[in-house]
């Protein structure tokens, strides 16, 4: 699936934009002009990785430290043990689209119960 | 360097373990632990854990399938340092021979004097700990918390989510005012009463009663809190009476560089038994925080394989976070000498405020509580300030 995200010029860089679909994802702007893709809650607890630290092609999660690489969706170090879901990105006529992988999403238990259906 | 010795198997422990892979160690590596369990995470104990949300297994801090070609000695309780001999001496005699060493042995829970032996009395620092808290909590009762720190609070959280009746005990009118400072402090810890725990300040506890268990917390002004369970919060102490005599430095821990060398060759420290020089304060520190047991074992790791010749970055500004009663606290920095605590966003009231500590109108702190977006950038912005 191609999701529109947001107007290129309305994502300055070292900043993040979240689309907030179930689960969310989010689009990232690196201080060298590249655009990732990911997951946005971080696999180890519920937070939104729109709100973390972002440094280089890696974001560390606004509550602990586990880092994620943008370009890979790998975590470096605990809490969190799963990686996050990448997706393409890519600008048509200075809109960024994100195309949602078809992978499953490694989410945190709570938010995987959730979309499960039980309880939150 | 052929063979490096790790004292101590929790996260600094391991984290030194995953630092010397990642910069190229490739020789022998033990880790020795006290516990038979392998590395696990302990923020948890005091919430999902002890709430029972969480089971043992999701604890482990090793990934699936990660292999560190390590050689664990667990169960295994070092004794002595054996500078000169280069080796680690064990409680059960055995000895492990190393070039290098990590000394990563952390921290113990402080204890209530004349409370051993008496049933339904807890502390909360290891996993064994929080199994025997939690299947006495599933039971149900009145529950005493002594001390009004981090632990304390979450613990009361959970107990209080669990159905239990609580008091937490402080003996200082504030609690959470080292850390935090008075204001903020007091804003944080009005989360209990918001819950209806009822917080106990300014007085301080003389003892315990109950013949074989606890019945009561007896307090210095003659009161007496009847309690089923009692959990006593009052801080740690470094785990390093085993190196004395070794020729370490001590002093408030192991008194390291800030770069975790200490005054002995090829023999660094990390985690909550460190007291590392704060280049940026021009002090020595012991930080109890989790971030730091994570993250400083790169630079230590990095000068031992150096032999002490790599320069030291600038650590980050401590970092921790607690959650209770459903909100999330987070803290960066150092209250501690903050001569103005402004809330910048949020209100007190509504218990989601950003926080800013200021020194000579230079921020050295910033406190969150359910605002991790504000708290992040502020705490970017602390960073970059203090670099």
């Amino acid at each position: 699936m191609m999701i529109p995200a947001c107007r290129l010029e309305d994502l300055p860089r070292g900043e993040a934009h979240r689309l907030d679909i179930d689960p969310p994802v989010s689009v990232f702007h690196t201080d060298d002009g590249e655009l990732f893709a990911i997951d946005d809650t971080c696999t180890h607890q519920d937070a939104s990785l729109a709100d973390g630290w972002l440094e280089g092609c890696e974001v560390e999660c606004p509550l602990h430290a586990s880092k994620f690489d943008l370009r890979t969706g790998a975590v470096d170090a605990p809490p969190a043990k799963l990686p996050v879901r990448t997706h393409e990105v890519f600008v048509e006529d200075g809109m960024i689209h994100v195309r949602l992988s078809m992978d499953a999403p490694n989410l945190p238990p709570c938010i995987a119960a959730r979309l499960a259906g039980g309880p939150a | 360097m052929r063979t490096v010795a790790v004292v101590g198997a929790s996260l600094a422990g391991l984290s030194a373990a995953r630092s010397l892979r990642k910069q190229g160690y490739d020789g022998r590596l033990v880790v020795i632990g006290d516990e038979f369990h392998r590395p696990y995470d302990r923020p948890p104990l005091s919430k999902e854990f002890l709430a029972g949300t969480l089971g043992e297994g999701e604890l482990a801090l090793e990934a699936d399938g990660e292999d560190l070609g390590v050689e664990w000695l667990l169960g295994a309780q070092a004794v002595e340092l054996d500078h000169a001999g280069r080796a680690v001496r064990l409680a059960d005699g055995r000895e492990v021979h190393a070039d290098g060493f990590v000394i990563a042995t952390g921290a113990a829970a402080r204890t209530l004097p004349g409370s051993e032996g008496l049933a339904g009395v807890h502390t909360l620092r290891t996993l064994d700990d929080a199994r025997a808290l939690r299947d006495e909590l599933a039971r149900g009762g009145r529950l005493v918390v002594i001390g009004g720190g981090f632990i304390g609070a979450e613990v009361a959280s959970t107990a209080y989510a669990l159905g239990l009746d609580v008091t937490v005990v402080e003996a200082a009118p504030t609690p959470l005012a080292g850390p935090l400072g008075e204001t903020m402090g007091a804003i944080v810890s009005a989360l209990h009463a918001d819950h209806g725990v009822r917080l106990v300040c300014g007085v301080g506890v003389k003892g315990l009663s109950g013949e074989t268990r606890v019945d009561a917390v007896l307090l210095e002004d003659g009161r007496g809190l009847p309690a089923d369970i009692v959990v006593v919060g009052v801080g740690a102490r470094p785990c390093v009476e085993w190196l004395e005599g070794s020729g370490i430095a001590l002093d408030n821990g192991v008194k390291c560089g800030a770069d975790g060398r200490t005054n002995l060759a090829g023999v660094v420290a990390v985690g909550d038994c460190a007291n590392w020089y704060d280049p940026r304060a021009g002090l020595h520190r012991r930080v109890e925080h989790w971030t730091g047991a994570r993250e400083r074992p790169d630079a230590a790791v990095a000068t031992l394989l150096a032999g002490g010749a790599v320069q030291p970055g600038v650590p980050r500004p401590p970092y921790f976070w607690s959650d209770q009663y459903g909100v999330k606290i987070q803290f960066a920095g150092h209250a501690a000498g903050a001569d103005s605590v402004t809330i910048e966003a949020g209100a007190a009231d509504d218990r989601d405020v950003l926080a800013v500590y200021r020194r000579a109108g230079r921020p050295v702190a910033v406190l969150g509580m359910n605002q991790p977006r504000l708290f992040m950038r502020r705490r970017k912005e602390l960073a970059a300030d203090a670099s």
